[in-house]
């Protein structure tokens, strides 16, 4: 009996070996987005070490604030199992509309009756996604092309302008700084801090990650899908108007395409930072890394003295990296198992 | 009646019907808010707007066959930008040693193979990473849009061809040339999908992929085939277009992706793989450019467009859910 036990203790004790092998890879896996993100900052730096000074990476932050925003929410969503196209349009939408309220009604009531405008969208897809369990892509995709002819609608197909520039305190949420940090910047930590406690600390994000993991599952452990959905949906409207605002507020005039494609820049952010799109798997921290690894990718390329559309086609080269990568690890090799 | 006959039927026949109705909607309502004295039913216009619908179509015939293959392409815009470029770019260095009539044949072999050659790369990824079609063409999106821009900076690529441009507003039987194109692309992905075994295998892949794999289907080499015949069918749509309006934009094609798979799920193409006809997606383009050419005739402008657009996209969505969940017994109205 004894000798038995012994024989299994010395299989598990093997097997645990292999297992530690195993979970170094899958340390390295996990952590590998983070690695590459390290590696970039040194080869940028040695590059040119201007690229390390304060100013720079304070602009390259500021830049990336608006995608960065947007990305937060859209990480509920993608975490939830969906997928979230209408967020560059919905940006335009909330841009030209908290403008156009500006200069009507002034910047103190104009703010909030854009969130709410916004987050009506946002509850129509919830609601759509949610509660119908209309397949997502298609569902914001429609939104897409339905909330851009919104925004044209209201505007009349004209550009906004704020009529007094100089005289609006507007202008501090894209522009205005706190200590010496801009405040966009302070937006897009204060959401990320706050959407990152909820993901990891809250009933409700536990939620997120269980119906984004196994749907069927949450619903018969007696969570409410439709419901934890349509929040995601309302998390990442949010995230858009505060995108909206600050875009607003920096530039104090926009065209009615500003957000035209940011949405799929918004997605390669999340996905960089290992999002699945199967849901259940990502973090707010890592896509927090996968915007900022898009931001200096684009401006370490610029300092390197290349073209800013080589940006593109290095980001196409690491979102496939990183993603594949990511499976590989999973899986156990490197190429897939199809014939 | 078998089971579900009924609901089949409705769902075959669902986007013909919506065409007949926009006719009859259009013609009627052109009569009391028309800008112009002429008919929406008249044959000019509806010859026109068979020709309009030929670049967007034709790449929806290859999306049809990437979506039910249980794949998406987001990059074919940036694809059809690129071979518009290759195709101007080249006519342009190559007339001084070729001549005006025999670089177009070396032209259009260049621009076609180039895009047949991204969308293989494109398969090549998705077949031997295993990473999502969706993920590869997102960032193929991207990096081909960056190509695009990298060639010429912001700057259009231009170059006129008479011989071409007289060739590509030719009628012929009535048809305009790029109607022919769209004609014969749909002929023989038809053909493809219904008739032959890579078109069966393609249904099976999208049905179930891991019984595909067990019932002895390469899976790989199909999806790339089809990546391949979606590249050749963007930049074909380039070449057609192209060759008469002589000179690209770095950014013309954006949004062609959201445009073709809206024409694509409209004609009836399961989002998830497995269902679809080429015939089907026809019908989606033809009602997508009548939408557009329609509330155009009765005065709207193109934001209504884009609103209609967006909400017959969910529309349609929600009726096919609530036709399939209803589809396996008989239909109850």
């Amino acid at each position: 009996m004894s000798d038995v036990s012994q024989r299994e203790g010395a299989k598990r004790e093997g097997k645990m070996s292999s297992l530690s092998r195993q979970q170094i890879g899958t340390v390295l896996a996990k952590q590998g987005i983070l690695i590459a993100f390290v590696i970039f900052i040194v080869a940028f730096t040695i590059a040119n070490p201007k690229f390390l000074s304060p100013d720079n990476l304070l602009s390259v932050v500021r830049s990336s604030a608006i995608i960065g925003v947007m990305a937060l929410g859209v990480t509920f969503v993608v975490i939830s199992g969906n997928l979230d196209l209408s967020v560059g349009s919905m940006m335009s939408f909330s841009t030209i509309v908290v403008l156009d309220l500006h200069d009507k009604i002034g910047p103190l009531l104009a703010i909030p009756t854009m969130f709410a405008m916004t987050l009506c969208l946002g509850a129509v897809i919830g609601f759509l996604v949610g509660y119908l369990k209309l397949n997502s892509l298609i569902v914001t995709l429609g939104m897409l092309s339905a909330i851009h002819g919104l925004t044209l609608t209201y505007s009349g197909g004209k550009n906004m302008d704020i009529a007094d520039k100089e005289g609006t305190w507007f202008g501090f949420f894209g522009q205005g700084d706190i200590l010496g940090i801009p405040v966009p910047i302070l937006l897009f930590i204060a959401l990320a801090a706050g959407l990152g406690m909820t993901l990891s600390r809250t009933p409700f994000g536990r939620k997120v990650y269980a119906v984004g993991g196994n749907g069927t599952a949450a619903t018969f452990s007696g969570i409410p899908r439709a419901r934890t959905v349509f929040y995601c949906y309302l998390i990442s409207a949010a995230c858009v108007a505060t995108a909206g605002l600050i875009q607003a507020s920096r530039s104090l005039g926009s065209q009615n395409t500003v957000g035209q494609g940011l949405e799929l820049e918004v997605l390669a952010a999340v996905i960089l930072g290992g999002a699945s799109l199967l849901g259940g798997s990502g973090t707010i921290f890592k896509t927090v890394i996968g915007v900022l690894i898009l931001g200096f990718i684009q401006n370490g390329l610029l300092l390197m003295g290349l073209q800013f559309y080589a940006q593109f086609v290095v980001t196409w080269i690491i979102i496939i990296l990183a993603v594949w990568l990511d499976i590989a690890a999973k899986r156990g090799k490197l190429w897939s198992s199809f014939a | 009646m078998q089971p579900g006959a009924l609901s089949k039927a409705l769902k075959g026949g669902a986007i013909w019907g919506f065409i007949v109705l926009q006719l009859i909607f259009f013609s009627i309502a052109g009569e009391f808010l028309a800008l112009s004295d002429k008919a929406f039913m008249d044959y000019e216009n509806m010859l026109l707007l068979l020709k309009q619908s030929a670049p967007i179509g034709i790449i929806a015939m290859g999306m049809t066959i990437v979506m039910v293959n249980g794949n998406i392409d987001l990059s074919v815009g940036a694809t059809f930008a690129i071979a518009a470029i290759i195709l101007l770019g080249s006519m342009d260095m190559l007339t001084g040693t070729l001549g005006d009539v025999m670089v177009i044949p070396v032209a259009w072999f260049l621009a076609l193979a180039v895009g047949t050659l991204l969308g293989a790369l494109n398969g090549l990824i998705v077949w031997k990473t295993g990473v999502d079609a969706f993920i590869v063409t997102l960032g193929a999106m991207l990096g081909y849009r960056g190509i695009v821009f990298m060639f010429n900076g912001e700057n259009p690529t231009s170059h006129l061809n008479w011989t071409l441009v007289d060739y590509a507003e030719a009628q012929f039987l009535g048809l305009h040339t790029a109607t022919w194109f769209l004609a014969g692309v749909t002929l023989v992905l038809w053909f493809v999908m219904t008739r032959t075994v890579h078109g069966r295998n393609a249904y099976a892949i999208g049905n179930n992929r891991e019984a595909a794999v067990n019932a002895g289907i390469r899976v790989g080499p199909h999806m790339m085939i089809n990546f391949a015949i979606i590249g050749f069918l963007a930049a074909l749509s380039a070449v057609v277009f192209y060759s008469e309006s002589g000179s690209v934009n770095p950014n013309d094609g954006q949004l062609y992706e959201l445009w073709v798979i809206t024409a694509v799920v409209l004609g009836g193409t399961r989002i998830t793989g497995g269902a679809g006809s080429v015939i089907g997606t026809l019908g989606g383009v033809i009602a997508i450019q009548l939408l557009r050419k329609g509330l155009g005739h009765i005065g709207a402008d193109t934001s209504t467009v884009n609103l209609v657009i967006g909400l017959i996209l969910i529309a349609v969505l929600f009726l096919d859910r609530q036709l399939n969940v209803k589809g396996k017994e008989e239909l109850k109205i």
